[in-house]
């Protein structure tokens, strides 16, 4: 059975009906910007992170360091003969030496890391290359295709050409995009890579697109001993790049990584702080923004309830003189917050998915950081509850005040014409 | 049998016996500082069970203060109120409203029904509160005291959708809706025309008499007084 404070607050909610529909627009519009612009924001977020673990992969192992404690003594005295009293470990400046001296050993002791799915060894080094448009400068990553592919999404990123051609092809290599663009190279065209006076011939088996222009501009994949040979770097790894089970646990992972290998691991976290703080900021940024939309709805909320309660006074006297008690007229005026509330969170959560859905289909060219020709949105239950919860916050906030103004009233006042 | 009290009798308040209402020496102050005024200088009441009893006097004398004072709706500054024979002065506001629930039933002069609610859901409304019938039965016994006012047929028509004489009906069937022991009549009938006011006193007598509750009513209307069966005259907040 309905309770008697529901049943009257639903009454009341029809004495200022269109008041109360204008505070019930607002919290459904803010509620559904609110989820909307989480979505896009969230969404462009995670495909860039998406974009940037399979490319970089989630933990990048490069330079090893050497150890940095180092002790300093002191408290001596004739005492305890000039020995020092105590001593204090302390950490100072590291020193790196460049790369990975023993890639071997230094994978085998990552993949014992349970969060660990792959590891592939990186020789790097920056090449002339030329073409007969010109030349210009490339970056050569020799890679171990299978590990690679472990590690990163470079399977998926191919857009012309075959890993095949490449895997079976000894002077088979893997040009981005845009380089290949610029050096008006296509599938099964040759080009020479020069370093250090030495100039090879390479073939194109394949063009990839990360969607990451830095990227797709400059590098170039080659098979690990054709790198090796070239670059003149028989030994060793310039860096190796770790693929995580749960890629939220990368911080974790570099941090004990970096205890148990002695060398800098850097998780993607790290790498692309960045762009993770642009993100953020116009995630939040976007969050204030739309909320203000939430907090006038609640204004108006706290309006219509404020004239409310003096609209019905006499009802809250007579209320009073029938044993309603100061705790039942509260109840009355916030249930009537809590069904627009209800109705506007509700109403906004499907106005919210529908925008996110209609957004989703927004043609739009994206190249840059990433490479999209539509929004991109995410479809999180956080930005849901979040709205909901900011909605709630600023309604119950909004009809408090009233609500307790009207319990507050004296129904002798009222009946006697002394009240408010 | 009718009697015309026009003194104070400390005696017969401080007995007590059979007494729905009994008040001793209320004391009331109105406004601040320099406004402030009394109201209510020692006022001694009592209403016994099936009793009609005015309160008459010129505005302003505290009539109506005494009401809402024996109606719990407002405190005294001093003295002390007992309804069936519980001190209800001086209590915490839930045990007052618990009181008012149970044994007090009003009727004010601006009816002062729900104008959103129908008649049957305006009688209802007390009932809701008091939780003590349930949904079926609520209905019936508003039906019932609608039905006794001569509203029968008016059951579902909203506040707006009666004249002022129904909606007086209405609010004299709501105060009857708990079977109170005591009902509270603030010049029920200060607002209808002749005809109406003698068809709601003769409806609020009636009733009470039936069922054997006490009715105070504060009245200018000296006809209505006479048919009372106690009336007692105030005058500077004190009867005289």
């Amino acid at each position: 059975m309905m309770s008697p404070n529901l049943r009257i607050a639903l009454r009341f909610l029809t004495a200022r009906k269109r008041s109360m529909f204008m505070s019930l627009t607002g919290i459904v519009f803010g509620v559904g910007f609110f989820i909307v612009t989480q979505a896009q924001t969230s969404g462009f977020e995670q495909f860039f992170i998406k974009t940037i673990l399979g490319t970089n992969g989630a933990i990048r192992i490069q330079d090893k360091f050497q150890p940095s404690l180092f002790t300093m003594r002191g408290g001596e005295s004739e005492a305890n003969e000039g020995k020092p009293g105590f001593s204090i470990e302390a950490e100072s400046s590291r020193k790196y030496v460049e790369g990975v001296e023993d890639p071997a050993r230094i994978s085998e002791a990552v993949r014992r890391f349970g969060n660990v799915s792959g590891v592939s060894t990186v020789v790097q080094g920056i090449v002339n290359l030329v073409t007969d448009v010109g030349t210009g400068d490339a970056r050569v990553y020799g890679i171990q295709l299978d590990d690679h592919l472990a590690v990163s999404d470079l399977g998926t990123q191919i857009i012309r050409g075959s890993l095949a051609d490449y895997r079976e092809t000894p002077n088979g290599s893997l040009v981005g995009s845009v380089l290949a663009q610029r050096e008006n190279l296509r599938v099964g065209d040759g080009y020479m890579l020069e370093v250090g006076g030495q100039m090879r011939r390479y073939r194109v088996s394949a063009i990839y697109e990360t969607g990451v222009s830095d990227i797709d501009r400059v590098r170039v994949y080659l098979h690990l001993s054709e790198a090796r040979s070239l670059l003149k770097k028989p030994i060793g790894a310039s860096f190796l790049q770790v693929n995580l089970f749960d890629r939220d646990r990368a911080r974790e992972d570099a941090r004990s990584m970096e205890v148990v290998i002695g060398h800098a691991v850097s998780p993607w976290q790290a790498r692309e702080k960045t762009w993770l703080a642009v993100f953020s900021a116009l995630r939040f940024s976007s969050a204030i923004t739309v909320s203000t939309i939430i907090l006038i709805s609640g204004l108006g909320m706290f309006n219509t309830l404020a004239m409310l309660v003096i609209e019905k006074t006499k009802d809250i006297a007579i209320l009073r003189s029938m044993g309603y008690t100061r705790t039942d007229i509260t109840r009355i005026f916030l249930w009537q917050g809590v069904l627009v509330l209800i109705g506007g969170v509700v109403l906004g959560w499907v106005f919210g998915a529908l925008a996110t859905y209609g957004v989703s289909k927004i043609p739009i060219r994206i190249r840059g950081i990433f490479t999209s020709d539509s929004f991109v949105v995410s479809w999180q239950w956080e930005h849901y509850a979040a709205a909901g919860i900011i909605a709630a916050a600023v309604v119950l906030a909004a009809s408090w005040i009233p609500a307790r103004r009207a319990a507050r009233l004296e129904p002798g006042d009222v009946v006697r014409g002394t009240a408010l | 049998m009718k009697t015309t009290d026009t003194t104070t009798t400390p005696a017969a308040a401080n007995t007590g016996e059979g007494a729905v209402i009994r008040c001793e020496n209320l004391q009331r102050f109105l406004g601040k500082d320099e406004g402030r005024v009394q109201v209510l200088r020692g006022v001694t009441f009592e209403a016994k069970r099936g009793q009609v009893c005015a309160i008459v006097g010129p505005s302003g004398c505290g009539k109506s203060t005494l009401l809402y004072q024996l109606g719990l709706l407002d405190q005294p500054d001093a003295g002390s109120i007992w309804i069936d024979g519980e001190l209800m002065s001086n209590t915490s506001d839930d045990l007052r409203t618990a009181a008012r629930s149970r044994h007090i039933g009003f009727v004010f002069q601006f009816h002062f029904l729900m104008l959103e609610f129908s008649a049957l859901d305006n009688v209802m409304m007390p009932m809701r509160k008091l939780g003590r019938l349930g949904p079926v039965e609520m209905e019936a016994r508003a039906k019932l005291l609608l039905d006794a006012v001569g509203l029968g047929q008016k059951t579902h028509r909203l506040g707006t959708q009666l004249s002022g004489g129904e909606q007086q009906r209405v609010a004299v069937a709501r105060a009857l809706a708990n079977e109170p022991s005591l009902i509270l009549a603030d010049e029920p009938t200060g607002n209808l025309d002749a005809a109406n006011s003698t068809l709601v006193f003769d409806l609020l007598a009636r009733l009470a008499k039936e069922n054997n509750q006490a009715v105070v009513l504060v009245t200018h209307n000296p006809e209505i007084a006479q048919r009372c069966d106690v009336v007692r005259a105030m005058k500077d907040g004190l009867f005289v």
